[in-house]
């Protein structure tokens, strides 16, 4: 099925205007919400229902996360919104931003209006500047239509919403280190629990959730939840935006049904390269394991199927890599990154990422030893669970799926001093 | 000292929290003064930091935390290229190289013209238009070749 929330009719002109999304039906959920008096309950009800799953990284069901908030509290409560995409392989949020920005305006309303919010922060990559000019004058012109404010449509809902401009930092994109960096300080993750629905912006009960997640508020309030659900699988209800990238002829963002066949997926965005083979895929961002080709083209694009098959969904960045790539070259590269967006706060992620960058450095580079790969075994399995935040996991987890999936490009690499594919990285 | 019209973008942002949380605004406050002054001297880090009404040592935090500050001079331009894997992919070494012939310098070295800073950025989440570079941290160029590298190059004066 090829069903669209987020991404349909957005071929036109000038989509991200506040006019453009009034002739797509724009607005109409709130507006539904708000004259109905639909309650809070009511709400998350049917976003249970919809078996929506965060679409950040983790997956978290939405519904479930909602109903930890004291919503029925009238006390100080926010909503943040990750825009902070930053995870390699993932460029759909930037998409949401800059084309279709009123969407992501409609979810926060009624997710701050379900989750008694009176104030939502978006905060959004520092590396897409067009992309926070857009979403500031989005909400100048919901401001002025009386979608944003006091006393929202003339109803008693009132709320504000706020643009928050990052500036580099990965780590950010993790829920507590955003927090801290709303409140002015370095983005460095926060122990939990506490969770941020009980302790979050400035020691509030906080919500956070991806753009992509909040996007598809407005269908499932508008539409009821079974009817999302039905355009994906039980468990992964609704459509996802997968970020295409890498050695295909069309990267771009593709938006199907959850449960879409990868084969199918990977059609849309061209195919391979000409007289090139499909190698190998990370189907959930830079942070999943690594899947060889014959795994992935037998699994649909779901977060129960990749999980099956080894991996997982993460944020939906699909990293096409053919056979010309040497994947002890690939994982360097993403070894470095997480070495150079670690904290620094535990010292398992600290050094440990450290560790792995150097030796798969010396390996790539024809100065491995006989030891390196248990060694990188033994430092992944070191860093993994020994964390504050998932981004230990998110350095071991590469490495471990590279070595399973290519152990013998690896010791290649180690017996000969030089590379099996003639890599063009 | 920070222009009025530098100020008062700052309390356009400053407005956006709640009273008593000026902290918050740090990040625009920092990006506001870069973009007027091209770095972030400690001058212009306490004018900050007294605007805010918080410590000095607070402002310095953030600005070395994140990677887009110039917490020292940099070039007229700043070129930052995304070298991480989906752009390594599509030729982003490549481009770099040619970056580096282009302009004689390294990564994190300026020319010595003053002209171009380059440096080497992680994941710009724009990986669909790879391989890609930011001038400036505003300007994002895309599908990069060495062709149309040349040609940027020859447009920035
Ligand atoms: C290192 C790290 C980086 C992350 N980066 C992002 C990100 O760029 N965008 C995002 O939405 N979530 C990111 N997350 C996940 C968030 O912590 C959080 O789970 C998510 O924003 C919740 O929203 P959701 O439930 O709607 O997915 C990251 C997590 C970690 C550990
Ligand atoms: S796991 Fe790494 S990134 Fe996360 S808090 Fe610890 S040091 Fe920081
Ligand atoms: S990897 Fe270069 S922009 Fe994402």
């Amino acid at each position: 099925m090829t069903a669209q929330i987020i991404m349909a009719n957005l071929d036109g002109d000038k989509t991200w205007s506040l006019d453009s999304y009034h002739k797509r039906g724009g607005y109409e959920a709130l507006k539904k919400v708000l004259r109905e008096k639909i309650s809070a309950q009511q709400i998350i009800a049917e976003v249970k229902k919809s078996d929506l799953r965060g679409r950040g990284g983790a997956g978290f069901p939405t519904g479930l996360k909602w109903s930890f908030m004291p919503y029925q509290f009238p006390i100080d409560k926010y909503l943040v919104c990750n825009s902070d995409e930053g995870e390699p392989g993932t460029f759909k949020d930037r998409d949401i931003l800059r084309y279709n920005p009123h969407i992501l305006i409609e979810g926060m309303a009624i997710a701050s209006y379900t989750l008694g919010v009176k104030t939502a922060y978006n905060y959004i990559h520092g590396e897409v500047w067009d992309c926070y000019q857009r979403m500031e004058e989005a909400i100048a012109e919901a401001r002025t239509a009386g979608y944003i404010g006091k006393n929202v449509l003339g109803s008693d809902f009132s709320f504000e919403l706020h643009n928050h401009f990052g500036h580099g930092a990965y780590i950010v994109g993790e829920e507590t280190a955003m927090l801290e960096s709303l409140e002015g300080k370095k983005g460095q993750p926060r122990f939990k629990p506490p969770f941020p629905a009980s302790f979050g912006l400035y020691g509030k009960p906080t919500t956070v959730n991806n753009t992509e997640t909040l996007s598809n508020i407005p269908y499932i309030a508008l539409h009821g939840g079974e009817k999302f659900l039905a355009l994906g699988k039980p468990n992964n209800g609704g459509t996802k935006i997968f970020s295409v990238s890498g050695h295909v002829c069309k990267p771009g963002n593709y938006e199907v049904s959850l449960g879409t066949p990868f084969s199918a997926l990977l059609e849309m965005a061209g195919g391979m390269r000409a007289g090139r083979k499909l190698k190998a895929c990370i189907p959930g961002g830079s942070s999943m394991p690594v899947l060889p080709a014959d795994v992935m083209m037998n699994t649909n694009m779901d977060y129960d199927s990749i999980a099956k098959a080894g991996s997982a969904l993460g944020s939906g960045a699909v990293i096409i890599m053919d056979d010309s790539v040497c994947m002890v070259r690939a994982l360097e590269r993403l070894s470095y990154f997480y070495f150079e967006e670690s904290c620094g706060q535990c010292t398992p992620c600290r050094e440990g990422t450290g560790w792995l960058y150097r030796v798969v450095h010396r390996i790539e580079h024809g100065e491995g030893r006989a030891e390196d790969l248990d060694l990188l075994l033994s430092v992944a399995d070191n860093i993994q669970g020994h964390t504050i935040c998932a981004l230990g996991e998110a350095a071991a987890l590469p490495v471990k799926s590279f070595v399973k999936h290519f152990r013998d490009e690896f010791q290649h690499h180690i017996d000969h001093k030089s590379c099996m594919v003639p890599s063009s990285l | 000292m920070l222009s009025q019209n530098a100020l008062s973008k700052i309390d356009h942002e400053i407005s956006k929290y709640p009273s008593g949380r000026k902290q918050s605004a740090v990040m625009a406050a920092l990006r506001i003064a870069q973009e007027e002054r091209g770095w972030l001297s400690t001058e212009i880090m306490d004018e900050i930091a007294t605007y805010l009404e918080i410590p000095s040592i607070a402002v310095y935090e953030v600005a070395s935390f994140y990677n887009m500050y110039n917490t020292a001079p940099v070039g007229k331009y700043k070129i930052s290229i995304c070298t991480n894997l989906p752009c390594a992919l599509t030729g982003a070494n490549k481009v770099a190289q040619h970056l580096k012939k282009k302009l004689g310098v390294g990564f994190k070295e300026t020319t010595t013209d003053g002209k171009f800073t380059l440096q080497e950025g992680e994941c710009f989440g724009a990986c669909g238009d790879a391989p890609v570079f930011l001038v400036n941290d505003k300007r994002m160029c895309s599908f990069m070749t060495i062709e149309l590298v040349d040609k940027i190059l020859g447009e920035l004066e």
